[in-house]
């Protein structure tokens, strides 16, 4: 950088100026969310194996879900992408009131979606579908019933990571909002916003694939 | 920076209205006893979705070629993944091997 030239509070000593700063964080946060990819991966490809191996098994378990729930939770995952990326629309135009409002509306619409999914949660147990000792699977069918033992936890350590994510995003927007309230971000300077935007927008990705696989494709299928 | 195409609120109402109406149609045909093509409809549909999440609303379609190359090695990897999982399980019954799930 020219020594005349004053550098803006935000850049880096290391960045040229603020656009390679910019996309210098935009390649990083997708080498991040590229290894939760891979991560996500691992548990898609186990439950892939496992419906493959114990088809009636898995049939018999995904038709205990209650697909309107998950389709009304499908429903608030998008309404909040939406809120996501209007946030970070404005953000960019550096209207601090309306980016508050949106990240408000996305955190309320991300603990919608935890309400909901406890709901569930609260159903299976109820149920004694929780894999351990009190699990127990009556309907009737060609399977074992460890083997839908297998199902639940798959959908638990999967709903649950998934669950987890929401969490972290839910504390991330907490510190978005409280930089957006100090005037932390400008319509030079609203990386953090569009990066925690991705991590949302990704999170929401992950749900895009388990609703269908956990609720519908078995749905209408006799195990 | 400005020389970029930039995406408008108009645009991003269009991508969700699209994403809620595939969220319809996919809970549709789960109602339907297609056989083996329920997956494979829930599936192509759930790209679809997927496709207009990161195109559009994590804006890939904006982003640099270097972002774009990350993502599309990332998805190959994924494929790569999937791919020589299922071809060790689904081969095992081809041999005198013992299957682990028999």
């Amino acid at each position: 950088m020219p020594d005349n030239q004053v550098a803006p509070h935000n850049l880096k000593h290391h960045f040229a100026d603020l656009e390679q700063q910019k996309e210098t964080s935009t390649f990083g946060m997708w080498v991040f969310l590229i290894t939760e990819i891979m991560f996500f991966g691992g548990a898609f490809s186990a439950y892939l194996v496992y419906r493959l191996h114990y088809y009636n098994a898995w049939v018999a378990g995904s038709q205990t879900m209650e697909i309107k729930l998950g389709a009304i939770n499908t429903v608030v995952l998008i309404c909040s992408s939406l809120t996501m990326v209007l946030a970070v629309h404005f953000a960019k135009l550096g209207r601090r009131q309306w980016t508050a409002l949106c990240l408000v509306l996305t955190m309320a619409l991300g603990f919608a979606f935890l309400g909901i999914k406890a709901v569930e949660y609260h159903g299976h147990w109820l149920h004694h579908e929780v894999p351990g000792p009190n699990f127990h699977f009556e309907h009737v069918g060609n399977y074992d019933p460890h083997q839908v033992m297998i199902f639940f936890s798959l959908y638990f350590a999967m709903t649950g990571l998934h669950a987890l994510h929401m969490l972290i995003g839910a504390g991330l927007l907490t510190w978005l909002l409280v930089a957006n309230a100090r005037g932390r971000f400008t319509t030079e300077y609203n990386t953090p916003v569009e990066m925690v935007g991705l991590y949302w927008h990704f999170v929401d990705l992950v749900w895009i694939y388990l609703f269908p696989l956990l609720y519908l494709i078995s749905h209408s299928h006799n195990g | 920076m400005s020389s970029h195409a930039h995406p408008t609120v108009k645009m991003f109402v269009a991508v969700w209205i699209a994403l809620l109406v595939l969220t319809a149609l996919t809970v549709f045909v789960a109602t339907l006893d297609l056989g083996p093509f329920n997956p494979v409809v829930a599936l192509t549909i759930a790209t679809i979705k997927a496709l207009l999440v990161l195109l559009f609303f994590m804006e890939l379609r904006y982003s640099t070629a270097l972002t774009k190359v990350g993502v599309t090695a990332a998805l190959f990897f994924l494929l790569i993944l999937v791919w020589l999982t299922l071809s060790d399980y689904l081969t095992r019954g081809w041999t005198s091997y013992i299957n682990p799930f028999q």
